[in-house]
């Protein structure tokens, strides 16, 4: 069964200056026991797509199409019955844990918060999960008694992970888990996510600016620029033989050591990103790109098939 | 040389050994990527090279000359070597224009000549054209690569020998980030200028680096040809970093268990021993020499034999 699905989700910030959009019809879903990497850069709409999920976003946004978790749109969805989603359903790893965290509350504390809201418990059977939890995340259970600054990084992103499985939920959204951390603790703690996804046989929506991350530890990835996406199939495929040119460009951002045609030629793309007020005409990658053609200036490209299971929208990529 | 350290080591109060026993050469013309994982030491290396931070022991010398420590001295050495800070937008003033933010370095050094034309020269070199155009904005009306640059013309107004650059992309976007090195290398390829990059980085460094040192608490584990280091990597940490870089061709990664290490409690003998995958009965209490600076490629390793040094 599907555990989510974007139907056609677009989201308008207002702003002073008009409507600002910041995510352009995406369709993407995403089975149990799957992973499903959202791959762009600062301002493409990933975490604004990630938020619709659970319904984060401010009053000012406004969203369109529909988001199904279970089959249900949240969208349409009341305050008591997102309440009941929030956390029991589908819960969120935030970036940055140093953050996120309550500085001045014993993360046993904060990690029991929504299992003391969402479920009836007594202080023990809590105690015990917190235990299980901390356990889970491969903290010693006695660490429950610390605050988040005596953590080390890697720790707290752990703690971060503890929290979100507390009400067991069927669906996990990691917003850039890794990004402030050292390689070798970004690696355990993808090891860690990979490893709850397939033990507990959720769903997880890993989302990066790194495709080596998400080529690595997903399933499929779908690539966002602009808030629309422009590229999607599977992981492995996609990292290894990317077809849009701004795929390609991610993908050259980060080099593979060894690769000689990478030694002192670091691969950049002109130009920054747009913003979301802002759009280029057509294809809302033109003026980056370096294979641009004349209908990218005047018609934006549909995402279509390209081969068996991925999809790109470009008119240079031939089918 | 332009830049050399002999025996360097930083303490901090409370014992912490931040830096604890590093030789390093630095000739002209190089980028070298010092790499290692936070709280190795890179950035306080880094430091006390700017004449930031005083050694409690050892010396940095500049252009054969040990750095002196009084202020008029390190006026004239800071005109020299110049910092390129991470995180651009903490670094800029976001009441200062551009203009100012590059002219600064000028007013302390009390240059003389055309400020205008020097700044404007500074911002052309960091790729930022036409620079007049530049003058008069504010950080935060700029996208994050442009004000990495603004932060670059900065480090380059004084016309400065050695580049000293920490983390200079990592908070970049990924497009942005191959531009910004690619400055990096043309500023060494068409100035001649010498850059120290500090990084955990090790596609960077595969990218622009001549020479690459891995770090490891407080010392250089293994130091060599950037190819060489990245694709025959003689210490377990290097492998270690190496292997858990995401690449779908990879070998099974070695995820090393814990936390990088604390450096107010440097283990006995080689001081990676409690994380190491190979590690020995006689590592727990052999400790290793420092590694000599050489143009070869050196590990501090016991399983390194020394006959493979060259």
């Amino acid at each position: 069964m599907t555990l989510l699905q974007f139907d056609d989700v677009s989201v308008n910030y207002a702003s002073s200056e008009g409507a600002v959009a910041a995510v352009r019809g995406v369709c993407l879903s995403l089975d149990a026991g799957q992973t499903l990497g959202i791959a762009g850069e600062s301002g493409c709409g990933k975490t604004t797509l990630a938020s619709t999920v659970l319904r984060l976003l401010p009053q000012s946004a406004e969203v369109r199409g529909a988001v199904l978790v279970n089959g249900a749109d949240v969208l349409t969805m009341n305050w008591g019955e997102i309440r009941a989603v929030r956390w029991s359903q589908a819960a969120i790893v935030f970036q940055g844990a140093l953050h996120a965290l309550n500085p001045v509350q014993r993360i046993g504390d904060q990690i029991a918060e929504p299992i003391r809201i969402h479920e009836q418990a007594s202080r023990k059977q809590v105690d015990a999960r917190v235990a299980e939890l901390l356990n889970q995340v491969g903290l010693p259970a006695t660490r429950a008694k610390a605050y988040p600054h005596q953590l080390a990084g890697g720790q707290r992103q752990r703690v971060m992970i503890a929290m979100a499985l507390a009400c067991k939920p069927d669906l996990i959204i990691a917003d850039e888990p890794t990004t402030a951390l050292d390689v070798m603790v970004q690696a355990q703690v993808l090891d860690l996510l990979t490893g709850l996804v397939k033990d507990l046989g959720m769903g997880m929506m890993l989302i990066s600016h790194d495709l080596g991350v998400l080529g690595t530890t997903c399933d499929r990835i779908a690539v966002m620029y602009a808030g629309q996406i422009i590229e999607s199939g599977p992981a492995l495929e996609i990292f290894d033989n990317p077809k849009h040119p701004y795929t390609r460009a991610l993908a050259a951002a980060f080099p593979r050591i060894g690769d000689p045609s990478a030694r002192y030629a670091p691969a950049g793309l002109p130009g920054d990103p747009p913003f979301p007020d802002d759009l280029p005409s057509g294809c809302a990658f033109h003026p980056r790109c370096q294979i641009a053609v004349a209908a990218c200036i005047e018609s934006a490209p549909a995402l279509i098939e390209v081969a068996p299971g991925r999809m790109a929208a470009c008119f240079r990529v031939e089918p | 040389m332009i830049l050399a350290a002999r025996g360097l080591s930083v303490a901090f109060n409370g014992g912490v050994r931040a830096v604890d026993g590093v030789d390093l050469d630095l000739p002209a013309g190089e980028i070298l990527a010092l790499v290692g994982e936070s709280g190795c030491g890179k950035t306080t290396l880094a430091r006390t090279l700017l004449g930031l931070e005083k050694p409690s022991s050892g010396s940095v010398s500049f252009d054969g000359q040990a750095l002196s420590y009084s202020s008029k001295a390190l006026k004239h050495f800071r005109s020299q070597v110049q910092m390129v800070q991470q995180d651009p937008l903490g670094a800029l003033n976001p009441r200062h224009t551009v203009y100012d933010a590059v002219a600064e370095g000028l007013r302390v050094q009390k240059v003389r000549g055309d400020e205008a034309a020097l700044v404007a020269n500074a911002l052309a070199r960091a790729g930022l054209r036409p620079p007049e155009r530049f003058f008069l904005r504010y950080p935060q009306e700029l996208s994050g690569g442009q004000r990495q640059r603004v932060v670059i013309a900065g480090a380059l107004v004084l016309n400065p020998r050695v580049l000293i650059a920490d983390e200079p992309v990592s908070s970049l976007d990924a497009s942005v980030r191959g531009e910004i090195l690619s400055l990096l290398l043309s500023l060494r390829n068409e100035l001649g200028l010498t850059v120290l990059v500090v990084t955990h980085d090790l596609g960077l460094a595969w990218n622009i680096s001549d020479r690459v040192s891995v770090m490891y608490l407080g010392r250089i584990v293994e130091t060599g040809p950037t190819a060489e280091v990245l694709t025959n990597p003689q210490h377990p940490y290097t492998k270690a970093l190496l292997s858990v870089v995401p690449d779908i061709s990879r070998t099974q990664p070695t995820v090393l268990a814990g936390e990088p290490p604390d450096s107010a409690r440097i283990p006995k003998g080689c001081r990676f021993h409690p994380r190491c995958p190979v590690v020995m009965d006689e590592c727990r209490t052999t400790s290793l020499p420092i590694l000599q600076p050489t143009i070869g490629h050196v590990a501090a390793c016991l399983r390194h034999s020394p006959s493979d040094q060259r």
